[in-house]
């Protein structure tokens, strides 16, 4: 089955503007493969059929309100496709339409996209997929990120926890192919900042925990010497929210879950983020989530250059996102710009419980030659992304 | 009967203040509340209710009434100084965040936050005149001093809008640097500034030909540069110096209006939002968002005298004369 959808947001506003600009028209592709949540113990949470999509169309209609001051036109076009196949040949067609294509796809779809004749010379975002490989020995240089890697994340956290003199930590993982490659960046930031790491667990419990958390959680937690932190990796939130409150030593918990590092909460609200969040919440009727920020981020990218530049042309847009003068407003505080060694955005890491937004990292006094931003995820120094040199 | 009660607060904000002094009056965003200063004291004399996330805030040109951007109420109150009673709302549209009053005394031009608008009320008959698209999240209001020129910029969209008054119409728009913040014309109306709180730059622009002029960066030692992020300014009317506020850095920066080179930077209060100055302009007022107080500038000395709690987040400031 294959779902269509166009999104023809062109503004048809009349505006008595004098303007020297030439009309620019510039069309956004957005492309999504439709991946089956694993089950989770709970269905509190259902995970918003339009997660992503709602942050293009906000991005796409921030761009769309700039651009009818400059004669600029903005279009988005999206497919959601639930096969391989599918989600290939609509990628080829979007790809005909525009060289610019937002993505939400696994990383192995993302690659096989990335490769094809019709993507090269191409702007690809990936608003979707935090594996830490797409940003090192896999990275294309026509692939960008606006999502935050794992390591971005659980480098923040560590940071944080460091600042916190929550020096030892203990690690609850599942067994989700997400889990495993969360846990594994937890374990690298902790060697990172000089957290110990005392003992790790596996969940594999089959047990119901709506039922009988408070009896699991404390036997399970029972053995572990003292530390200062419970860190939980737990992406698709299967088991981790049973684990706050019922640990056998009262200790905080965070990573999936608790104080959770993120791209975007709703609990982002300085900077000028209520604004965001209420602009988006209006469009959506939901709030926004960290892959809707990506997404949106995504396509501001893209109209943030064609404005600056007057140009929809993808070279001239390329050379603007990766030069001194591109800067997103993201509502985090600061600029954000990309990475020129591996395409990723670089972005402050809200840290936040469900009610509060408790820091941003990075966390002061962490400092980097270049800009303090890059203490977060894998480093230049370190990278193996090679796709970008020369 | 009527002047009874207000012979009654006369008499006791006398007895609580020997002399009446000068005032600066404060919204405090998060409090719901303004702050009253006393300068000759420098202390809050009075804390008066008001509606809900008071931001802009600004004076008739007579100083009889006070206008207050009531953003979460959706409306501009208008506030009797001397009672602090609210004497009516005026028609804003939705979130007003920031408002600029006509020389004229007469039209207040209103940034409707989160509806992409400009509002124009006319103050006299309440009601509103003309309602103006502009870019997303519009902030930083101003007019030219002739009057001929109204500007609103806008945040995300990262423009300033050049409104004809006469017309009520855009007939240009700018771009600036990320977040454009605050906007104000110099005295002789040839220029017009506006911050840039993201991109951490003032442009200047030339008001006849809406060119850019010149663009004022700024340098902190031992502050990052991302930190360092321009948002409210005042320009003395001697046509010597800009002091600007730069947010998180924590400091605000003279800038020599005519060479627009930067010169000093003082310490003030955290995230420091607005400015006031104080009647001849010996005194500059800062609100410090996250530290909740209002800073006391000595302008010739460029030293921070003192710190004044006010309400939390502190936002808009504005001189009163009481004499």
């Amino acid at each position: 089955m294959r779902r269509l959808l166009m999104v023809c947001l062109i503004a048809t506003w009349l505006f008595p503007v004098l303007s020297a600009e030439a009309d620019v028209h510039t069309t956004i592709g957005y492309l999504e493969k439709v991946v089956p949540p694993p089950p989770v113990l709970s269905n509190l949470d259902p995970i918003p059929g339009d997660l992503g999509l709602a942050g293009a169309q906000v991005g796409l209609s921030d761009n769309e309100t700039t651009g009818r001051f400059l004669n600029q036109t903005y279009l988005l076009e999206s497919r959601i496709e639930e096969t391989e196949e599918g989600f290939l040949t609509a990628a080829r067609e979007l790809l005909k339409l525009s060289p610019y294509l937002v993505l939400k796809a696994p990383a192995e779809d993302l690659l096989k996209v990335a490769d094809l004749p019709e993507a090269q010379g191409a702007i690809l975002l990936n608003a979707g997929a935090p594996d830490n490989e797409l940003r090192n020995k896999s990275c294309r240089s026509n692939l960008l990120h606006t999502l935050p890697s794992r390591s971005m994340l659980t480098d923040a956290l560590a940071q944080f926890s460091l600042k916190k003199k929550w020096i030892v930590w203990v690690l609850l993982s599942g067994v989700h192919p997400g889990d495993v490659a969360y846990a594994n960046a937890l374990e690298t930031s902790a060697r990172k900042f000089g957290i110990r790491i005392l003992a790790k667990k596996i969940w594999e419990f089959d047990a119901d925990m709506r039922r009988n958390a408070a009896q699991e959680v404390p036997l399970f937690t029972q053995n572990f010497g003292d530390h200062h932190l419970v860190v939980i990796a737990d992406e698709p939130g299967d088991f981790g929210r049973y684990v706050a409150y019922n640990t056998w030593l009262a200790r905080p918990v965070a990573g999936t879950e608790g104080l959770v590092p993120s791209a975007w909460d709703r609990t982002v609200e300085q900077w000028g983020a209520a604004q965001l969040q209420s602009r988006f919440e209006k469009a959506a009727g939901r709030s926004m989530q960290p892959i809707d920020f990506a997404a949106w981020a995504a396509v501001r990218t893209i109209g943030e250059a064609v404005t600056r530049t007057g140009s929809s042309n993808k070279g001239v847009v390329r050379d603007y996102i990766f030069s001194e003068k591109f800067e997103l407003a993201g509502f985090k505080g600061r600029p954000l710009t990309y990475r020129r060694w591996n395409g990723q955005l670089r972005q402050p890491i809200p840290i936040t419980h469900p009610r509060a937004l408790v820091a941003m990292a990075p966390m002061e006094g962490f400092l980097h030659q270049r800009n303090d931003l890059d203490t977060l995820g894998i480093d230049q120094a370190e990278s193996g992304c090679t796709a970008f040199e020369g | 009967m009527r002047a009874f009660p207000i012979m009654a607060g006369l008499v006791l904000l006398a007895f609580q203040v020997p002399a009446l002094a000068d005032e600066i009056w404060v919204s405090n965003e998060k409090d719901d509340t303004i702050s009253v200063i006393d300068i000759e004291t420098m202390e809050v004399v009075r804390t008066l209710e008001v509606g809900e996330r008071p931001r802009g805030i600004t004076f008739s040109k007579d100083y009889s009434l006070l206008y207050l951007c009531a953003s979460d109420s959706d409306t501009v109150q208008v506030i009797d100084p001397d009672t602090g009673r609210v004497l009516h709302d005026l028609p804003s549209g939705e979130d007003p965040e920031q408002f600029v009053l006509h020389p004229d005394n007469r039209y207040l031009y209103i940034a409707n936050e989160d509806d992409a608008i400009t509002t124009v009320v006319d103050t006299e008959t309440r009601r509103v005149i003309a309602q103006i698209d502009v870019g997303i999240e519009p902030e930083g209001m101003a007019v030219s001093p002739d009057g001929k020129i109204a500007i609103t910029t806008s945040e995300t969209t990262n423009m300033a809008h050049w409104i004809d008054t006469e017309s009520q119409q855009l007939f240009a728009n700018t771009l600036v640097d990320q977040r454009p913040r605050h906007a104000e014309f110099t005295q002789d109306g040839a220029e017009l500034w506006v911050s840039a709180e993201i991109g951490g730059t003032i442009t200047v622009f030339d008001v006849a030909s809406q060119s850019e002029k010149a663009k004022i960066t700024f340098k902190i030692q031992g502050v990052h540069q991302d930190q360092i992020q321009p948002v409210g300014f005042e320009m003395t009317r001697n046509g010597k110096y800009v002091f600007v506020a730069l947010g998180p850095s924590n400091h605000v920066a003279v800038v020599d209006q005519k060479t627009y080179e930067v010169l000093d930077y003082i310490l003030v209060g955290r995230r420091v939002w607005h400015l006031a100055f104080n009647g001849d302009e010996s005194l500059l007022f800062t609100t410090n968002g996250v530290s909740g107080d209002v800073t006391v500038v000595d302008v010739a000395e460029r030293v921070a005298l003192k710190s004044i709690k006010v309400g939390r987040f502190p936002w808009g400031a504005a001189y009163r004369p009481t004499n």
